[in-house]
């Protein structure tokens, strides 16, 4: 698999917010079909920097190139025109409105001639049942309201939105954090489904066993910085967990604690 | 939200653990529910304590008129309210609207038809105004909206004793002339129709053979038909998702790419416009524009969009409630005077039917929201 040509890369990226550096030279390497984790504690960065790679900051220093070619996004719009999706963890959904509604949100399909065009709702709700039944969860009805369903159930909305709509790279922002067992073990067969598919996944999460689960590539951040990125299996867990920590304290304390952190 | 028509089944196998959607609860999931249980109580309550005349042809169109004159502004506000606004300068904006017709009509003699047109153009800089205020602040539009109630009503009553020295402006139908928009903002319609169903002896007549009810006022015809196109427009078009968006959850909305700013302005351009049809249709029917027209209406326009299911907080509502709404609100008012009640209780009817409208919707939205 990473024979292939990385679909998005970035390079060297920099971004301070006036004196406050809080990225300081990362670099990561999408490939398509793989889920790459990014690892880090609060503060590490990670925010920053996938909120670089959406368009949202534009990096002080580096280089992002799509598909070989490097890109300046200037907007959120510019990375989605890329095929890049982000999943925020407030998920752009609203509760009030049917998951249909939601699904279609801001790219409604119409049907008619104006002024009597209308929202096409045979073919909306008729594929977003498909595309919720692909990647497991069947919905009661399309119109139910997105309120109505569990965490994962919506997590799970977001991440079939932005594989329908065209994204080569979806970038999820700690989909599993609050979320229970049940939901967690959901949320990573739908990213085990959206990799294999050939979409390039980047995961950020702070929970290594989550991680280990579904990963290809590795990468932890830690006070801006990387250590380089580990392939599967070249990596333990508690080794992934100092590097988050940055330090042997950590592994002290768990020691101490059973080995329970 | 459960308006749109029912979908194909899955391609898969259905899950076992989802029990089916009772009908009773899928109806309960429609914003409308609580204005129609009230509907039905109201006309219950009527049925029993007002005189029988009260749903005669005659007494319908009595208290259909002032409701129309209502829904159409309830249904205007409840778009708004939907799209996550008020808009409290909408009872200001019908004197406003008034003068910006009349003073035109009848003193600088233009002809109606450019008088009204000039009205609505008006209308439409004060509605983006409103629009714009409230987009680039960032202020509630509560504030910003009250500040015009009384920026409006004031520049009225200004522009009034300019124009006339006093606070009203007569003399609308010598100047408005035959134009045949006077049949189209005021007056009945389908009185061919009245007059043979009388003929016939279907509807009840005076002695001298015309029919007590001549013909169905303009307004309600105006009202019914406005409704049904917000409705549509709210529930089956590209719009109607984006104004559903833009109350729910602006963020979420810009995020996926709505266009939430230019939304909303429409939206507050549309309820200036729903005030301007209410004051041209008021202004040909008085043969005035007075200062103190409109007073109030703006908080009854919002009642009836509320007791229609609107939600406070924006992103859930419906402009068949409204309608009902403004149903309610026009029963409740003239109905009073078919009853012994004293009509000095008709606002504590309305605030108690407001209050339990309010925790009525707001239990079936829970209801509905619950998980399964």
């Amino acid at each position: 698999m990473s024979s292939n040509q990385a679909i998005l890369e970035m390079v060297d990226i920099e971004k301070h917010f006036g004196a406050v550096i809080a990225l300081a030279g990362v670099s990561i390497a999408v490939y398509p079909g793989e889920c790459h984790c990014l690892l880090g504690d609060n503060g590490a960065g990670k925010s920053t920097f996938i909120k670089t790679m959406s368009g949202v900051h534009k990096p002080t220093k580096g280089k992002m190139l799509v598909g070989g070619k490097e890109v300046v996004f200037q907007s959120p719009r510019d990375a989605m025109e890329a095929g890049i999706a982000t999943v925020y963890q407030d998920l752009a959904m609203i509760p009030l409105m049917s998951v249909t509604r939601n699904f279609w949100m801001g790219r409604e399909p119409t049907v008619g001639v104006w002024p009597f065009k209308s929202l096409d709702f045979k073919m909306a709700n008729e594929v977003t049942m498909t595309e919720m039944a692909k990647m497991g969860i069947n919905l009661r009805e399309p119109n139910q309201a997105v309120g109505t369903l569990s965490g994962g159930e919506r997590q799970t909305v977001a991440i079939a939105r932005a594989v329908y709509f065209g994204a080569k790279v979806l970038i999820l922002d700690e989909p599993t954090s609050a979320l229970g067992v049940r939901q967690t073990s959901n949320v990573l067969a739908t990213i085990d489904k959206v990799r294999k598919s050939g979409i390039g996944v980047v995961f950020i999460t702070h929970n290594v066993r989550h991680a280990l689960a579904v990963g290809d590539r590795f990468t932890v951040l830690n006070r801006g910085r990387t250590l380089g990125t580990a392939l599967k299996g070249e990596i333990q867990a508690d080794e992934l967990q100092d590097l988050m920590a940055g330090g042997r304290e950590l592994a002290d304390l768990s020691a101490s604690l059973g080995g329970t952190i | 939200m459960s308006t749109s028509p029912a979908s194909s089944p899955p391609t898969t196998a259905p899950d076992e653990r989802i029990a089916k959607v009772s009908l009773l609860k899928s109806l309960l999931q429609r914003p409308e529910v609580g204005a129609i249980v009230g509907l039905i109580a109201i006309v219950l309550f009527f049925a029993i304590y007002a005189d029988s005349r009260m749903f005669s042809l005659a007494g319908l169109m009595n208290f259909m008129q002032p409701a129309a004159q209502l829904g159409i502004l309830a249904v205007a506000a409840a778009l708004l309210m939907v799209g996550g606004e008020f808009d409290l300068s909408i009872g200001s904006m019908i004197a406003f609207a008034g003068i910006a017709l009349g003073i035109p009509l009848v003193l600088w003699g233009w002809p109606l038809g450019v008088s009204i047109l000039f009205a609505f153009a008006v209308s439409i800089v004060f509605g983006a105004m409103n629009g714009f205020i409230v987009l680039r602040s960032g202020l509630p539009s509560f504030i910003v909206t009250l500040a015009f109630l009384f920026i409006l009503r004031g520049l009225t009553l200004v522009g009034l004793k300019v124009a006339t020295g006093t606070t009203q402006l007569r003399g609308i139908p010598e100047a408005a002339g035959d134009s045949w928009l006077m049949q189209v903002f005021s007056g009945n319609a389908f009185e061919g129709l009245f007059s043979w169903l009388a003929k016939m002896g279907w509807i009840e007549t005076f002695q001298n053979g015309t029919p007590k009810v001549q013909g169905i006022p303009v307004e309600i015809i105006w009202f019914v038909l406005l409704a049904l196109a917000a409705s549509w427009l709210l529930n089956k078009t590209r719009f109607g998702n984006w104004i559903f968006a833009a109350g729910g959850d602006p963020n979420a909305a810009r995020n996926v790419g709505v266009p939430v700013a230019r939304v909303k302005i429409i939206l507050f351009i549309f309820t200036a416009m729903a005030a301007t049809l209410v004051a041209t249709i008021t202004v040909l029917q008085f043969g005035t524009a007075d200062a103190s027209r409109g007073l109030l209406k703006e908080f009854h326009a919002i009642i009836a969009a509320v007791i229609g299911g609107c939600l406070l907080t924006g992103g859930y509502g419906s402009a068949i409630g409204a309608l009902i709404g403004a149903v309610i609100f026009g029963m409740v008012q003239i109905g009073i005077t078919y009853t012994n009640i004293n009509q000095d209780w008709f606002q504590v009817f309305m605030g108690a039917i407001l209050l339990i409208a309010v925790l009525l919707n707001n239990w079936v939205r829970r209801k509905a929201m619950s998980s399964r």
